[in-house]
């Protein structure tokens, strides 16, 4: 079926045969170059190089496959929150993030990707979701500690993307940041409560500290000597800073925020430099990075499982409505055939 | 299409009375009852709407890029259409 | 309204005596729906309804603040009495199963629970102003209930028979409701016949058979409101408590 006449991207047509063709494509390219240069949005209906769909593809979904799975950890203490006031702050962050999910998994679609192939590509691990969520919730501290260190760091990296060159995208961001607003400043309550708090709670928030820190910085991606894709996507304006920027721009955010906290950092190289204007800090672990991205971290098939049975156990209920609408209404995909 | 697949619907929330509802975004539901029903709990959670329009994908017919120029360039030569093309002489009010 | 914590700023106790017993006991039936359905995070059939169950865990648990409010200090409420000073329905306490026993005890629980809260939301009691806010939700929380049981229902085969078996399953937790609750200035029995209409059609149209057991358990002598639960329970309230109780007097 043509889901979404009006929202799907036309892709690169096939190539033709003559001059006029070879014309046309290149008189193509050059509007698009010239929008992306412009600082215009692309919409999903413009001719766009195959390969800035395909990034999109990749970026968008593995942002949505990030929010779904970034529910697990979290999830994992709203059953145990400690207070009525956090089991229902928490659980309102989660469902914010099926809605981000919902909101990135959209923006995919216009690009003509269904969100089935996308999540059977999730399931199959042929497409990737941010490592961070590869980490254990061990105690209740964790739960401040992503929603200050975790959320704060893709909060720096989403605030850009709501000028990304591709329209769909940036309104999802746009969306996803300016509700995301409230979800780092609860996690950075919590952990001052704890932080504040009785001894025992003090040790929590600071064992959690010192194990979401090095993941966090982790979020932005390798050095931008080796980051893959990171050219590209800033001269397309799908990216508009690189991983190091951001990282930086992260650590001189988070750096006196922990000290207002009244907890450390866990990293003896940390200290302002007068000269750069900047905090320096200490040499992240690539190799630990790196092993977690190959599916090696702590909780990698955990998460995988989970999700995988979420999706299997609910193939019935879709099913039905399914067969419901169908016994019930005339289905609107059918209605052109 | 699989046996469990729901179609795309398009979400058009009126943010409060007064006016016109605007596109939001999509999801996906078995039919329109429970389109609706998705599009309050998804894009209206924190009051931003005060009435809903889901509509299939499908049944939407847009305009194509490739036909941008025959579609919307001959309105810019007709500037006539638009107040500041006319004069009127200075201190003349409520025109 | 948004972006203040209206929730943090509470009256003291308003409630005492049995009309503070029955607001325990409504808050406790909101409480506990509102914990089970968030064990669902994570764990939806599709993402819409993801959103859709914290829509109606999150207006209970709200309701459950206010109710539990009313009597005392509501995490020293919720987090430090034993299995026994719960006054909840045995219902709400049945584990959430596949998504049909999910839906049939939100279709139970909510018809009863709209029924109720428009007597008290009509009514000139302490809870009014509280039913008058909640019938709302609760409101959308039976349509929802109703959408999904009617879907279910008439689907497919398989969900014909699941939500067949999930209704049968938790018949026997449906007089309970309906005896009568001291201090809630309402006859509860009175809508029973209302109760029993509105899910006998909801069913019919769902092309399932009406159950036909007893609407309580042969073992019901005490049950949910005089403090005798389920099994299930106790597990439950293990896994809600154990956190706040490992750190006696702290503030979170």
């Amino acid at each position: 079926m043509t889901a979404g006449t009006a929202g799907t991207a036309m892709t690169a047509r096939a190539p033709g045969t003559d001059a006029a063709d070879a014309a046309a494509q290149a008189a193509r390219e050059a509007v698009f170059d010239a929008a992306v240069a412009a600082d215009e949005r692309i919409e999903p209906r413009d001719w766009m190089p195959e390969a800035y769909r395909a990034t999109l593809v990749r970026q968008i979904a593995q942002h949505a496959h990030s929010e779904i799975i970034g529910m697990q950890p979290e999830a994992n203490w709203i059953t145990r929150a400690p207070s009525l006031r956090r089991k229902a702050i928490l659980m309102a962050k989660v469902q914010d993030e099926a809605g981000h999910g919902l909101y990135l998994y959209s923006a995919a679609e216009t690009l003509g990707v269904s969100r089935d192939e996308l999540l059977d590509k999730l399931h199959t691990g042929r497409q990737k979701y941010s490592s961070i969520f590869n980490y254990p919730t061990l105690t209740w501290a964790d739960v401040g500690a992503i929603g200050w260190l975790v959320d704060g760091a893709a909060i720096t990296n989403q605030v850009p993307l709501c000028r990304c060159s591709y329209g769909p995208y940036a309104r999802a961001m746009v969306r996803v940041c300016k509700e995301e607003s409230f979800h780092q400043r609860q996690g950075y309550e919590a952990l001052l409560a704890l932080s504040r708090g009785t001894e025992a709670q003090h040790a929590m928030a600071q064992d959690a500290v010192n194990r979401w820190w090095w993941p966090s910085l982790m979020m932005f991606g390798p050095p931008d000597d080796e980051s893959a894709h990171s050219a590209r996507s800033m001269a397309w304006k799908i990216k508009r800073h690189s991983n190091d920027e951001l990282r930086q721009r992260f650590v001189d955010i988070a750096a006196p925020q922990a000290e207002a906290l009244g907890l450390t950092l866990p990293d003896p190289d940390l200290k302002w430099n007068e000269e750069r204007g900047h905090h320096d800090f200490g040499p992240i672990d690539w190799t630990e990075f790196r092993d977690v991205l190959k599916g090696n971290g702590p909780c990698n098939e955990q998460r995988i499982t989970q999700r995988r049975r979420a999706h299997e156990d609910g193939t019935w209920v879709r099913e039905a409505a399914a067969a419901h609408a169908r016994k019930h209404t005339a289905q609107p995909g059918e209605a052109q055939a | 299409m699989s046996t469990d697949t729901w179609p795309l619907w398009e979400v058009f929330v009126r943010s409060r009375r007064g006016l016109s509802h605007t596109h939001a975004g999509s999801l996906h539901a078995p039919d329109a009852e429970m389109a609706l029903r998705n599009a309050r709990d998804l894009y209206t959670r924190r009051m931003e709407g005060v009435s809903l329009w889901v509509v299939p994908s499908t049944a939407i017919t847009a305009s194509s890029p490739d036909e941008k120029d025959p579609f919307f360039e001959p309105a810019a030569d007709k500037p006539y259409r638009h107040p500041t093309f006319y004069e009127i002489p200075e201190g003349v009010k409520h025109l | 309204m948004t972006g203040t914590d209206t929730t943090t700023a509470r009256p003291a106790p308003a409630l005492g005596g049995a009309p503070a017993r029955a607001a325990l006991a409504l808050g406790d039936d909101a409480l506990v729906l509102a914990q089970r359905l968030g064990e669902w995070a994570g764990g939806a059939p599709v993402l819409e309804e993801e959103v859709a169950l914290a829509n109606i865990a999150l207006d209970l648990l709200g309701q459950a603040r206010v109710l539990l409010s009313l009597t005392g200090d509501e995490d020293e409420l919720a987090f430090l009495r034993e299995e026994r000073a719960f006054l909840n329905l045995q219902l709400v306490e049945q584990p959430n199963g596949d998504f049909a026993h999910t839906i049939a005890r939100q279709l139970y629980f909510s018809t009863y629970q709209h029924l109720l809260y428009a007597e008290l939301a009509a009514g000139d009691g302490p809870l009014a102003g509280l039913a008058a806010k909640a019938v709302k939700e609760v409101a959308y929380h039976r349509d929802h209930a109703e959408q999904w049981t009617l879907r279910l229902g008439d689907g497919t085969d398989e969900s014909h028979h699941r939500m067949g078996t999930a209704c049968d399953a938790l018949w026997r937790y449906t007089g309970e409701p309906f005896q009568p609750v001291d201090g809630l200035g309402t006859d509860t029995a009175a809508f029973e016949p209302a109760w029993l209409d509105s899910v006998t059609a909801v069913l019919t149209r769902a092309g399932l058979t009406v159950p036909d057991g007893p609407r309580t358990g042969a073992w019901a002598a005490g049950a949910g409101r005089q403090g005798l639960h389920t099994e299930h329970f106790g597990r439950m309230l293990a896994e809600m408590q154990h956190l706040h109780r490992s750190h006696p007097g702290a503030t979170w």
